[in-house]
């Protein structure tokens, strides 16, 4: 087939665009009685619920004023966001790291994986992060040598892990095994023909997986993560069962003797919880929006200008 | 044919008697081929007779079970040594594939790169091209498969013809001895496949050794030095196109044209 055969065949009217422009459409819009009554109705509870929470005393908004910026309390909100990237730090290492394994053709390698997420997806985080803090009293100290033979350096684990690495160890342990069938997911779903395209083009499996699976992974992998980011920042609420109390639930809680309520500590500390986690979704955004590149037909509104303009200088205005 | 009568040359692909098992299924049963420098071979045959197979033992996407396969002189995926064949490491696998560019049926193009990223993405990693250099070549190439307006497109913005024509300017960027065409324009609109076989059919005027797995029998006879058929994993007939598709001497042959022409 040589390209005269692409010959192409209009018919004569259609030859030329018409210039003169169409009446576009300016239709009366359909109403929506229904959805407007549901509305006020909705916004007429609110605004009594509103009014109700700024005049019940219980909620003591004086002291809610008083101890919002308080130097304790943000200093707790810090030690959370610490917690909480530490602790996903480590999981997104571990997490990609399992994932390999379970996807390895090693049988090994597949059933450790694999027990390590029966185990750590099994059991509540709250009963484990209790378990890690009861590590000094299950194992002593940690040699390091040949098993049996001799030992280089003995660890004791009573002080060597302080509470605050026992609470991110055990965060970060138990969410490695959610963030490794993350990625999971997300290796599994870029196509075969991807990795052959790579290969045949003489790349090594490293290569392959940095350049061209991972980033497509990417997007499959950002938005669950994001979720599990916003999930660790409150999971970090529970570390107060290693015991470990300065981050920001259980510093607001202690305060709560000071004040002898403990309504407005909580409503403090679900406003740093908020605050935080309304960044991350911001963050979050962002972020699906770069990973996104490609993936659509869709043209950007630039790109769409871009093409109107061509459009225009040619002086056709019925191309495609 | 010229090239194929001249033995002096070492042949580009020397396939010996290769066969393909997965499992208990073979797929090939011993396939002799060779292909001169310069030479385009077409494989036809019906679906399931083994030609794609063949194709990918040829850039060791495939294992070869049996028999020996060499590109351009080099024994492909084994190394032998005293007599034994060892396993070829992944390195230098890699190493085998950089010189035999292949085209796939779903291009296979990588849709999170824009299509200048697509081409000078395997030279920068593979060969270590500094990037401008691997971009002024991108753009020659890009110029060459009529796509010179397209570099910051995105492969889902393009159609399936254009995508196949980035897709070829991909595997030239790593100036390649052997060209593998696997269906090229099977999963592309009728009025594409035009375009695809024009740059094809340049790339072969221009010299190229390639080795095109197809059911387009005009660019066989146009294009091709050698027209192979294949059915069930083994070579039916083989000889210049427009004598085996004109006067076919085997049965099975006969058989498959008269459906497919």
């Amino acid at each position: 087939m040589s390209s005269t055969d692409l010959s192409r065949h209009t018919p004569d009217t259609a030859a030329e665009p018409r210039r003169d422009s169409p009446d576009y459409i300016k239709a009366v819009p359909l109403r929506h009685p229904g959805e407007w009554a549901s509305a006020v109705v909705i916004v007429a509870l609110l605004v009594l619920f509103l009014i109700g929470a700024a005049t019940n005393s219980a909620y003591d908004w004086h002291t809610y004023g008083q101890y919002l910026f308080d130097k304790r309390v943000s200093q707790a909100a810090m030690i959370t966001l610490l917690l909480t990237a530490l602790a996903m730090i480590f999981a997104v290492i571990l997490g990609v790291l399992l994932a390999v394994m379970r996807l390895s053709r090693n049988r090994v390698l597949k059933s450790v994986s694999w027990a390590f997420l029966w185990f750590f997806r099994g059991t509540p985080v709250y009963v484990q992060l209790v378990f890690w803090g009861l590590l000094a009293v299950i194992y002593k100290q940690v040699d390091l040598g040949i098993p049996y033979y001799h030992q280089y350096a003995h660890i004791q684990t009573g002080t060597f892990f302080s509470a605050f690495w026992l609470a991110v160890i055990g965060l970060s342990l138990n969410e490695a095994a959610y963030m490794a069938e993350i990625v999971r997911a997300g290796i599994s779903s870029v196509n075969e023909g991807q990795y052959e395209a790579a290969k045949a083009l003489g790349m090594s499996w490293g290569q392959t997986m940095r350049q061209i699976v991972m980033p497509q992974a990417m997007r499959v992998i950002i938005p669950p993560t994001g979720n599990e980011l916003i999930s660790m920042l409150k999971t970090t609420s529970l570390v107060t069962a290693v015991p470990y109390s300065f981050e920001l639930y259980s510093r607001t809680r202690d305060l709560s003797s000071e004040t002898f309520n403990p309504i407005p500590m909580l409503l403090i500390a679900c406003t740093w919880y908020l605050f935080f986690t309304s960044v991350l979704m911001v963050g979050q955004y962002y972020l699906e929006r770069h990973f996104a590149r490609g993936a659509s037909r869709t043209l950007s509104a630039r790109q769409l200008r871009t093409l109107a303009d061509a459009q225009l200088e040619s002086g056709s205005g019925g191309a495609r | 044919m010229s090239a194929a009568t001249n033995t002096a040359t070492e042949p580009v692909v020397r396939a010996v008697n290769v066969h393909k098992r997965f499992g208990a299924l073979t797929v090939l049963r011993g396939i002799d081929l060779t292909v001169q420098p310069g030479q385009v071979t077409c494989l036809v045959g019906p679906s399931g007779s083994g030609k794609t197979t063949f194709l990918r033992c040829i850039n060791h996407l495939e294992q070869v079970s049996a028999g020996r396969l060499y590109v351009d002189g080099t024994l492909v995926g084994y190394a032998e040594r005293n007599g034994k064949l060892h396993e070829l490491h992944p390195r230098d696998a890699a190493k085998q594939r950089r010189h035999i560019g292949m085209v796939f049926q779903h291009f296979n193009l990588f849709p999170h790169m824009t299509v200048l990223g697509n081409i000078v993405r395997a030279p920068m990693t593979v060969k270590k091209m500094p990037k401008d250099e691997a971009i002024e070549k991108a753009r020659v190439l890009l110029r060459q498969v009529g796509l010179a307006d397209k570099e910051t497109a995105y492969p889902a913005q393009l159609s399936g013809g254009q995508q196949q024509r980035i897709a070829i300017a991909r595997a030239l960027a790593m100036d390649p001895k052997l060209m593998l065409f696997d269906e090229p324009t099977s999963a592309l609109d009728p009025e594409l496949v035009g375009e695809v076989l024009d740059v094809m059919r340049e790339l072969a005027q221009g010299g190229m050794t390639m080795v095109v797995v197809t059911h387009e029998m005009g660019f066989a006879r146009e294009v091709g030095d050698e027209l192979v058929f294949m059915d069930e994993g083994v070579v039916v007939e083989s000889g210049d196109p427009r004598e085996v598709l004109a006067n076919p001497q085997q049965q099975r042959t006969k058989a498959f044209l008269s459906k497919v022409l």
